[in-house]
């Protein structure tokens, strides 16, 4: 019986509930290894006029101070994704544009003395004026954070799709709205770590971390380096603390790790802590966003225009302005829109850089859209959820080519939508918001609707270049996914593959997939993820992100499974006396469909190519190892008129909620949340349900408590878990999770992504529930009770007279 | 977050704890739960030359009913207070207030008298034990003196404990027979520090109001019986004497509406308790 499907138990959990995870902070070292600590600018945007190490570098038991003037001997400025000359250096080289930003590396005997000697280095700064804002530092008069590219304005592109001035000048309506969405980040419980180390011998860097890709930033790093890309050899730890995309942050530290590694003369360590984490790991991307639609009298939304301004930090960090331009090909989400028009504009501020944070891109982009929807229903008088309705792709429509150019590949949308309301039972929790206001209490009703991208196309980033640039810079397109399957001479199954997990239970699936695939049991596969860039296949497009496991790995994983299953089929013909294609793989055995008594063991088959490669018969090669290469052609490079489909596959989501806000404090409690999927075929249930959950949770306090916030003068406000509040068991109901599944025509097992959807649905989703209890036009995350209280509370009562 | 070096000392008895202190003086920090204490220590945001350990005191880890009083010991964790069987009855203040105070973890460690001496303007305990006009027992080399709840706080983060001096206990008064009590916060989330905190006492005669989170220290007021609009002008009246400032986590307004709102649920609760 195959297991694929099922909600088998993680085979991951054993170690890690028995205390016995593999995390980077676990791994060995070699004698002598240093522990570095990372001296940071205390100031947003300063000149930097020198660093003296002098009194650090003699105090006992330290190994080397690093500073950027090594950075400027052994490294080059990372590269940037716009043609703009910026220059970022993993240590600061002559200013700095954020506070956190490196300023000095201390490596020591061990950290505390590595931190005593943090406060021996001189540091002279000329502070300069420091801007937060992503508008204002448009203004003239704002602080110039690059001089040499002369302007906060790093890209402007804008876009036209269909005919969006005719629908809009022939509109019964037009509703606009615009959004502050925050900065915000997922915060793994484990922050960053790495043991980097030097071989002068070979000029070689080798770092062992938790790096989880994309693998596009290795050629960036070994770049910086200045070595060739083997020389740059990355290897991954078996356990992670958790990512969601966080830990690409790591990225600028390996650079200067390896750095201090060789000035040190000795392996180094270094271990994130969480105030450096919090201040200056990642961030989501805060955007500003004015989307305007021009609405038929019934609610149909025939032209959208969106203004989006992305704020990226003090630098662009690859692969950045991506958060910006993953969801380019579904800006429309999971409507029936034909006409669009887009302004897209990328400016740096200074704050923390951006990067990966689950959802990227799509909470941002819902946060705006389903913000619309709402204003829509309002404005016109009409039921939100009539709305939404009236304007889903039909499923007659699928594939449904979007007019930016995603294909969305499969799923009913309205199906999806009707029956989600009905067994989530919308209309009882109506009933229960007309009790509730009956009562006078504050009770509202949100919806949100969006399309799940997963699988990323290499080349969606290339969206930001003009049609001209990117064919200067040839194309870009596909994503190429690598598993391998091998079969030992006894019969024992190993599958490696270029997923690098962050605790999602990715072993698991695999052993269930190639189980699938070989008629085996699951206890039976060995799968080992530890990447090693010098030895595994890989491509620029693999690691673990843009929620691509289910579909891309694991459908390569089962491609190369299906293809050792098709050697054996051939080898077992023979003894059968049957055709390959009537060989069966069950329980162990190898058998003819006809006559499933006169079985063979899986093991004494899988021998022969090992024992006896003279007996295989005729084009069998020797050896069982088979390594599948996929990438969906559906990837193809951003077209002429910059449409591009920016992801493999679109899984479906619809939410609704219920919530009460208190009238005197502003607090808001979610009554009942309802999450309807169609993420494809479900490869393990269980698993999926936990992404729900876990994104759900992120939601809750990406909806209600989470801000990495500045003061106007740059000052970081969110230092401290007891600042950036992050919801615990407490604060997160758990949802109603319901499941309609469409596999996907596109991945190899139909699989779509679900770790990020509800990143996606829920913020927006709560705050359009809030904006129903309190009849509030405007609304901006997060929603703190101080806030919502601001538009609940009317005139104060003044003082008594005196 | 490494701490800067320090010496250790893990006293056997109170006289050695002192005797420490009054070496040590101002380079000292006493360490009993370490809740507060250490994160600053690895923050470095406190840099001491010395700490004493005086979380394994004997006879300090104790909690004895004294009749008028409740005395809790220097070493006594706020989990122990919790759980002491008698505190419904005997401090029915402290039995609302400690489960909203930190999280089970923390308060298994944290101490009763560590929260006092921290002096916390949001913190449960100070809270209570100035609405109930508790006492703070003080000792040094050069001997004990006992100070009521109102001339040990004298501002933010600031006590009237001298360098020399340890907190060796506190005193809650014991409930008084005919009185109501409740105690009632807003924090953000579950186990936060409140943003306002509101302790009520409900006597035949008269009410007394305590409010934390919004000024320096614990804000204590006595009036006769109030309700209906007599208490909402009361209650508008402190609001308004706070002098609330904005900070990030709220605006002075704000915090004004919720000694209102919560000032007048907590009284009416405290009504509602009497027996």
């Amino acid at each position: 019986m195959s297991t694929l499907g099922t909600a088998l138990e993680r085979v991951e959990d054993a170690a890690l509930l028995m205390g016995r995870g593999r995390y980077i902070d676990d791994m060995p070292v070699a004698p002598g290894t240093g522990h570095a600590a990372i001296l940071r600018s205390p100031h947003p945007h300063a000149r930097l006029l020198g660093v003296d190490t002098a009194r650090a570098e003699a105090h006992s038991g330290v190994h080397a101070v690093v500073t950027g003037e090594d950075a400027r001997t052994w490294s080059t400025p990372f590269i940037v994704g716009v043609r703009q000359p910026m220059e970022h250096w993993c240590i600061a080289t002559d200013r700095v544009r954020y506070a956190g930003e490196p300023v000095a590396i201390v490596v020591a005997e061990d950290r505390y003395r590595a931190e005593d000697a943090l406060a021996l280095i001189d540091v002279r700064y000329e502070a300069l004026g420091a801007i937060v804002d992503p508008e204002a530092t448009l203004a003239p008069e704002a602080p110039v954070l690059h001089e040499a590219v002369g302007s906060n304005l790093i890209s402007e592109r804008a876009f036209r799709y269909g005919e969006p001035e005719a629908a809009f000048a022939n509109a019964a309506h037009t509703v606009a709205t615009t959004v502050r969405y925050p900065r915000n980040s997922c915060t793994p419980i484990e922050c960053l770590g790495l043991i980097a180390t030097f071989e002068p011998g070979e000029d070689a860097y080798d770092v062992l971390s938790h790096f989880q890709g994309p693998m596009t930033l290795h050629p960036v790093m070994a770049r910086a380096l200045k070595v060739p890309g083997p020389r740059l050899r990355l290897r991954s730890v078996p356990d992670s603390g958790g990512s969601f995309g966080v830990k690409q942050a790591i990225v600028p530290f390996i650079v200067a790790m390896a750095l201090a590694a060789r000035k040190a003369a000795r392996p180094v360590k270094w271990i994130e802590d969480r105030l450096e984490h919090l201040l200056a790991a990642n961030a989501a991307t805060n955007r500003v966003t004015r989307v305007e639609a021009a609405v038929e009298a019934d609610g149909r939304i025939t032209a959208l225009r969106l203004d989006q301004l992305e704020d990226c930090g003090a630098y662009l960090k690859a692969p950045e302005p991506a958060t910006l331009y993953r969801n380019h090909g579904n800006l429309t989400g999971p409507y029936r829109i034909a006409n669009l028009a887009v302004r897209n504009r990328v400016v740096v501020t200074n704050k923390t850089p951006t990067g990966l944070n689950r959802g990227f891109g799509g909470p941002q982009l819902y946060y705006a859209l389903e913000r619309l929807m709402q204003r829509v229903a309002v404005t016109l008088g009409l039921d939100p959820l009539t709305v939404i309705r009236r304007n889903l792709v039909p499923a007659g429509a699928m594939p449904y080519r979007a007019a930016a150019g995603a294909v969305l590949d499969s799923g009913d949308f309205p199906a999806t939508v009707d029956r989600g309301a009905a067994e989530g039972a919308l209309d009882a929790l109506r009933a229960r918001r007309a009790a509730a206001r009956a009562e006078g209490r504050l009770y509202g009703i949100g919806f949100a609707a969006v399309v799940e991208s997963s699988i990323s196309n290499m080349g969606y980033i290339t969206t930001v270049l003009t049609p001209e640039e990117r064919r200067k810079a040839g194309p870009k397109d596909g994503a190429v996914s690598h598993a391998t399957v091998s079969v030992d001479p006894l019969g024992a199954v190993t599958v490696s593959a270029d997923s690098i997990p962050q605790g999602q239970g990715h072993r698991t699936v695999l052993a269930q997939v190639v189980g699938d695939a070989l008629g085996l049991a699951p206890e039976r596969i060995t799968v080992a993820l530890e990447h090693d860039t010098q030895r595994d296949p890989w491509s620029i497009a693999a690691g673990n992100y843009s929620s691509r496991f289910a579909g891309a790995v694991a459908g390569t994983a089962h491609l190369a499974a299906v293809r050792v299953r098709g050697r054996l089929a051939r080898i077992a013909s023979q003894q059968l006396n049957c055709a390959a294609d009537d060989v069966r793989f069950g329980q162990g055995r190898i058998f003819a469909a006809g006559n499933p008594e006169n079985d063979l063991d899986f093991r004494r088959v899988a021998s022969l190519p090992h024992w006896s490669p003279g007996s295989l018969p005729d084009g069998v090669p020797p050896g069982l190892r088979e390594t599948a290469r996929w990438s969906p052609p559906e990837l193809t490079p951003p077209d002429d008129d910059d449409r591009v489909n920016s992801s493999a596959t679109f899984s479906f989501i619809f939410d609704f909620c219920g919530v009460e806000v208190d009238r005197l404090t502003g607090a808001v409690a979610i009554d009942r949340y309802v999450t309807a999927h169609d993420a494809g075929r479900r490869l393990n249930p269980a698993l999926v349900d936990g992404q729900i959950r876990g994104a759900f949770a992120h939601a809750v306090g990406a909806a209600l408590y989470e801000e990495l916030a500045y003061s106007e003068d740059g000052t970081f406000l969110s230092g401290t878990f007891a600042d950036y509040l992050v919801p615990t068991a407490c604060e997160v109901p758990d949802p109603v999770i319901l499941h309609f599944d469409t596999p996907s025509p596109v991945t190899p097992l139909g699989a779509k992504g679900v770790g990020e959807g509800n990143c996606m649905t829920t913020p927006v989703c709560i705050a359009n529930a809030v904006a129903d209890a309190l009849g509030a036009d405007s609304l901006d995350l997060p929603l703190t009770p101080a806030r919502l209280a601001e538009l609940i509370h009317g005139p104060e009562r003044p003082p008594a007279d005196p | 977050m490494k701490p800067a070096p320090f010496d250790y000392l893990r006293a056997d008895d109170e006289a050695e704890a002192l005797e420490a202190l009054a070496e040590a003086g101002d380079e000292a920090r006493l360490l009993a739960g370490g809740q507060t204490l250490m994160p600053m220590l690895n923050m470095r945001l406190v840099e001491p030359a010395v700490l004493i350990d005086i979380s394994g005191l004997p006879g300090r880890a104790g909690i004895d009913d004294a009749g008028a009083h409740i005395e809790v010991g220097a070493a006594a964790t706020q989990a122990s207070l919790l759980a002491w069987p008698p505190l419904a009855k005997r401090a029915p203040l402290l039995a609302e207030a400690l489960p909203l105070l930190g999280h089970a973890q923390t308060r298994s460690r944290g101490t009763v008298c560590g929260s006092i001496a921290f002096a916390d303007p949001s913190a449960e305990l100070p809270l209570c034990l100035a609405a109930l006009g508790g006492a703070v027992v003080l000792r040094s080399r050069a001997g004990t003196r006992t100070l009521p709840a109102s001339e040990f706080q004298t501002g933010m983060l600031s006590t009237a404990c001298r360098e020399d001096e340890m907190v060796v206990a506190v005193r809650f008064p014991a409930a008084e027979p005919g009185a109501g009590y409740a105690f009632t916060e807003f924090a953000r989330r579950h186990g936060d520090f409140a943003i306002l905190a509101v302790a009520a006492i409900a006597r035949a005669n008269g009410i007394t109001i305590g409010v934390g989170g919004v000024a320096e220290q614990p804000v204590v007021r006595e009036w006769p019986a109030l309700d209906g609009s007599a208490l909402d002008d009361a209650l508008n009246e402190l609001a308004w004497s706070l002098d609330a400032a904005d900070d990030a986590q709220a605006s002075a307004r704000y915090r004004r509406e919720l000694v209102r709102g919560l000032g007048k649920r907590t009284v009416q609760a405290a009504e509602e308790a009497r027996p």
